[in-house]
C-alpha cells in the first residue's frame, strides 16, 4: 500500500515536472518572439533594484494595507514552500514528518509559523476576495474596465484565490487529523508522540476530527495530504497561463527594467543613419543597421531581416515589453493612475499589457501547430488594441511609474505610434499639419522662422 | 523713482561676433517663442537673468523645434532631422549649457539629444531658479505681493516623472513667503494636464471630459488663488481649465519665474 502510494506520488511529480518545462519552454519561446535589445548592463543596479522592487516589494507600498497584506501571502508562499520540501520527500520516501526527529526541538515552531503563515494567506485571501466581490474596488471591476468582461481575467483572478484558500485549508486540516492520530497513538503516527506538539492553529481543528475512527481518520489525513499536494502540482502548473505568474517573472522583469530617466524614449539607429545621409552628415553609426536594431554582418551583408518602423505586431517589440506582459497581474494600478482613462478615454494601460500577452500567445501556439513562418493575418494593432487607443496616450508615464513590477505599457503604445505614422502614414489630420509646421516652420505651429525672435522686441515694454 | 531698467537679449550669433561665450544658453523654445500667453513668462525669465547678472545668450531665429511633439507622435525622421539640425547649429556654438523654461525641451535636450550626438549640460528653469535663490542671487523682498496667499503647484509630467525634478519648483515657491497648498494628486502621483504626447496638436480622443478640466477642478479645490506651472503646456491647459470652470478671475494661471519676476518687482 505504501509502496503503491510512492510510486504514484513519484508518477505525480513527474508528469508535473514534465508539464512544467513544457511551459517554461513555451513562455521562453514567446518571449523570445520579440526583437533582440541589450540590457546586460549595469548588473549591480538592476540586481539592487529588483532587491527593492520584486523582493522588497517597494511600489506596492504607496498604499500600506494593501502592502501588507500582499506581503503575507508573499512571504506565505515563498516560506510555507520551505515545508513543500519535506513533504514531499516523504511522498517519495513513503516516510512521515521525515524532518522532525532530527531537528526536533525547532521542528514545533517551524511548523508553527508555517501554520501562522498559511492563516494569513488565508485570512487575506477572504479580504482580496471581498475586494473583488463585496467592497467592488474600482479598478478590479468588469463594469468600469473593458480589458475585465471577457470570461477568463476575472475567473482567473476568483480561481487563484479560491485555490490558495483550498490549499491552506489542506495544509492546515491535515495537520489537525494528523495531531489526532498522533495523539491515539495509531500506527507510524503514533512515532512523534512526545516528539512532535500539537500545533499553534491546526490545534483549533482537532475537535473536527476527533469523533472520526481511527480508519476514517488516516482517511483524511492521507486525503488531505494528497489534496494539498496535488493542488500544489496542479497549481504550479496553473500559474504559466494565468495571470498569477508574476510571482515568477516580476522578478527578471524588474532586474530588466529600464534604468533611463521614464521621459526618454529610445532611440532608432536604423532612422539616425539615413536622416545623417539626408543632412550629408558623415553617418556615426558604422555599418547599416536595420529598422530593428540589428546590424549588418561582419561580410557587410545587409540584416536578413529589415523589419519594420515601429510595432503592428508582437514580434515588432522587444522581448523586454513581452516578458512586461507575460508579467503583468493585471492589478490595474497602471489604469487606474492613467489621465486618458480616468477622463473616460478607450485607452487602458493594463489592456495594452494584456493584448501583448494574448497576441503573443496566440503567435506561440500557431507557430507550435503550424511553424514559425505562419501567418494568420492578424495583428496586435488593428485585431486587440485599437488607434483610438494608443492616440488617447499623453506619455504621462503615470502607468510606468504605477507599475508595482515595472512594466512599460508607454513603450508599447510609442511603438505602435510610431508603425502607424511611419509605415502606414496614417495620423489624425491635425498631427499631420503640425508634422508640417515643424518640417517647414520649425515649430508645430504656422508662424514664420523669422518671426521666432520677434518676443526680444517686448522684453522692455511694461 | 528709480531710472528706467533696461533688459537685453544678447543672441548667440552677436556673442560670437564680438568673441564672447556666454556662461550658459536660454533655450526659448517654440512656445516661449510665438504664444502670447508663454512670451510674458519669455520675458520673465529674461528681466531676471539680467536683474542678477547672468551671462546668457540665445540662439533667436536660430532656434527650431527640438522635436518633441513630431516624436511623441511616432513621427521619429522628423524628430531626428530637427534633432540633428539643431545639435549642428549647438555644437557649432560650441555650447556646454542650457536652461530652458520648456520641460519638453528640457527632456528632450537632456535625455534623448545625447544619442544624436548633442552632449549638454542642460538644466530647467525651475533647477536655475532654486539654484538663484540658494545663492542669495535672488532675494524676495519685504512685503512682497505674495505673503500669506494660497498657491498650488502644477507638476508637469516632463519634469516631474519623466526627470524626477519634483522639489526645485517647489522650494522656489517657497521663497515667495506663500502659503503653498498640495493637491491630491501630486509629485510622483501627479496629473496630466491633458496636453503631452502630442495631445495639445489634436483634438482629443471621445471620452467623459477632458484632462484638463479634470486637473483644473482638483487646483481649485484646493482654495488657492494662484495655480503655479512651469511647463507652456501645462500653462494653457490649466488656463483652459479654469476658464471652463468660470474662475479665471479669481484664480490666476503663473510660471514660477513670472512669480520671482513680481516678487523681484521686475
Amino acid at each position: 500500500m505504501q509502496v503503491i502510494q510512492q510510486v504514484l506520488f513519484a508518477a505525480a511529480l513527474i508528469v508535473s515536472a514534465v508539464i512544467i518545462t513544457r511551459r517554461v519552454k513555451y513562455i521562453a519561446q514567446a518571449i523570445n518572439l520579440g526583437r533582440p535589445e541589450d540590457r546586460s548592463d549595469n548588473p549591480g543596479e538592476r540586481f539592487k533594484i529588483m532587491l527593492l522592487v520584486a523582493f522588497g516589494q517597494k511600489k506596492m507600498f504607496t498604499n500600506l494595507t494593501v502592502a501588507l497584506m500582499h506581503l503575507v501571502i508573499y512571504v506565505g508562499f515563498v516560506i510555507i514552500n520551505v515545508e513543500i520540501v519535506e513533504i514531499i520527500l516523504d511522498g517519495l520516501l513513503g516516510t512521515h514528518r521525515l524532518f522532525a526527529p532530527y531537528i526536533a526541538p525547532v521542528y514545533p515552531y517551524l511548523i508553527n509559523f508555517f501554520e501562522i503563515l498559511a492563516f494569513g494567506v488565508l485570512a487575506v485571501c477572504v479580504v482580496f476576495l471581498s475586494r473583488r466581490y463585496i467592497t467592488r474596488v474600482n479598478r478590479l471591476q468588469a463594469a468600469t474596465n473593458e480589458e475585465l468582461r471577457p470570461r477568463w481575467p476575472l475567473l482567473d483572478a476568483t480561481l487563484i484565490l479560491v485555490f490558495e484558500i483550498v490549499l491552506m485549508i489542506a495544509f492546515l486540516s491535515w495537520n489537525a487529523s494528523d495531531s489526532v492520530l498522533r495523539d491515539r497513538g495509531v500506527g507510524h503516527y503514533g512515532e512523534l508522540k512526545g516528539v512532535v506538539p500539537d500545533f499553534l492553529i491546526s490545534q483549533y481543528l482537532k475537535p473536527l476530527f476527533t469523533g472520526l475512527s481511527d480508519g476514517a481518520l488516516v482517511g483524511v489525513e492521507r486525503a488531505t495530504w494528497w489534496f494539498h499536494i496535488l493542488g500544489i502540482l496542479f497549481f504550479a502548473g496553473y500559474v504559466t497561463y494565468s495571470k498569477h505568474l508574476h510571482i515568477g517573472l516580476a522578478f527578471p522583469n524588474v532586474y530588466f527594467s529600464d534604468l533611463v530617466p521614464k521621459g526618454e524614449m529610445k532611440n532608432m539607429p536604423s532612422i539616425t543613419r539615413e536622416v545623417q545621409l539626408a543632412l550629408g552628415i558623415e553617418p556615426t553609426g558604422g555599418e547599416p543597421v536595420a529598422a530593428d536594431g540589428t546590424q549588418a554582418n561582419e561580410n557587410g551583408a545587409q540584416p536578413s531581416d529589415i523589419g519594420r518602423f515601429g510595432a503592428k505586431d508582437v514580434p515588432d517589440l522587444s522581448w523586454v515589453d513581452i516578458m512586461g506582459a507575460l508579467s503583468c497581474t493585471q492589478c490595474g494600478r497602471c489604469t487606474a493612475a492613467c489621465p486618458a482613462n480616468i477622463t473616460g478615454k478607450k485607452l487602458s494601460p493594463r489592456k495594452i499589457m494584456m493584448d501583448t500577452r494574448w497576441r503573443a500567445e496566440e503567435i506561440t501556439t500557431n507557430r507550435q501547430k503550424h511553424g514559425n513562418d505562419y501567418d494568420d493575418g492578424k495583428s496586435l494593432l488593428g485585431d486587440y488594441t485599437t488607434v483610438e487607443e494608443i492616440n488617447a496616450c499623453t506619455t504621462c508615464q503615470a502607468c510606468v511609474n504605477a507599475c508595482p513590477v515595472n512594466i512599460n505599457p508607454l513603450n508599447i503604445i510609442l511603438q505602435m505610434r510610431r508603425f502607424k505614422v511611419m509605415e502606414d502614414a496614417q495620423a489624425p489630420a491635425s498631427w499631420n499639419a503640425m508634422f508640417s509646421n515643424v518640417e517647414n516652420n520649425m515649430a508645430p505651429w504656422k508662424f514664420s522662422p523669422s518671426d521666432r525672435f520677434n518676443w526680444a522686441e517686448q522684453v522692455n515694454e511694461k | 523713482m528709480t531710472t528706467e531698467k533696461t533688459y537685453s537679449v544678447p543672441t548667440m550669433a552677436e556673442m560670437m561676433a564680438n568673441g564672447d561665450t556666454p556662461d550658459i544658453l536660454f533655450w526659448v523654445g517654440c512656445a516661449g517663442s510665438f504664444d502670447d500667453r508663454y512670451k510674458r513668462v519669455t520675458i520673465a525669465f529674461v528681466r531676471i537673468l539680467n536683474h542678477v547678472g547672468i551671462k546668457f545668450a540665445v540662439l533667436g531665429p536660430e532656434e527650431a523645434c527640438t522635436g518633441d511633439p513630431a516624436r511623441r507622435a511616432g513621427n521619429e525622421f522628423l524628430f531626428q532631422m530637427q534633432a540633428m539640425a539643431n545639435i549642428q547649429v549647438l555644437n557649432g556654438y560650441n555650447v556646454k549649457k542650457i536652461v530652458t523654461a520648456c520641460p519638453h525641451c528640457f527632456n528632450t535636450l537632456k535625455n534623448e539629444y545625447p544619442d544624436l550626438g548633442g552632449e549638454y549640460e542642460v538644466i530647467h528653469h525651475s533647477q536655475f531658479l532654486q539654484q538663484l535663490i540658494n545663492e542669495g542671487r535672488v532675494k524676495v523682498q519685504d512685503g512682497q505681493p505674495f505673503k500669506g496667499r494660497k498657491i498650488t503647484y502644477h507638476d508637469s509630467c516632463y519634469l516631474g516623472r519623466a526627470n524626477k525634478i519634483y522639489e526645485a519648483p517647489r522650494e522656489v515657491l517657497e521663497a515667495l513667503d506663500a502659503d503653498l497648498v498640495e493637491m491630491k494628486r501630486v509629485k510622483a502621483n501627479g496629473l496630466c494636464c491633458g496636453a503631452g504626447g502630442a495631445q495639445y496638436f489634436k483634438e482629443p480622443e471621445p471620452g467623459k471630459k477632458d484632462v484638463n478640466v479634470e486637473r483644473a477642478q482638483e487646483a481649485l479645490a484646493t482654495g488657492a488663488d494662484t495655480i503655479a506651472v512651469a511647463c507652456p503646456f501645462c500653462m494653457t491647459m490649466m488656463s483652459d481649465g479654469v476658464k471652463n470652470q468660470n474662475r479665471e478671475d479669481t484664480v490666476k494661471v503663473y510660471d514660477i519665474s513670472e512669480l520671482i519676476a513680481q516678487g523681484q518687482g521686475l
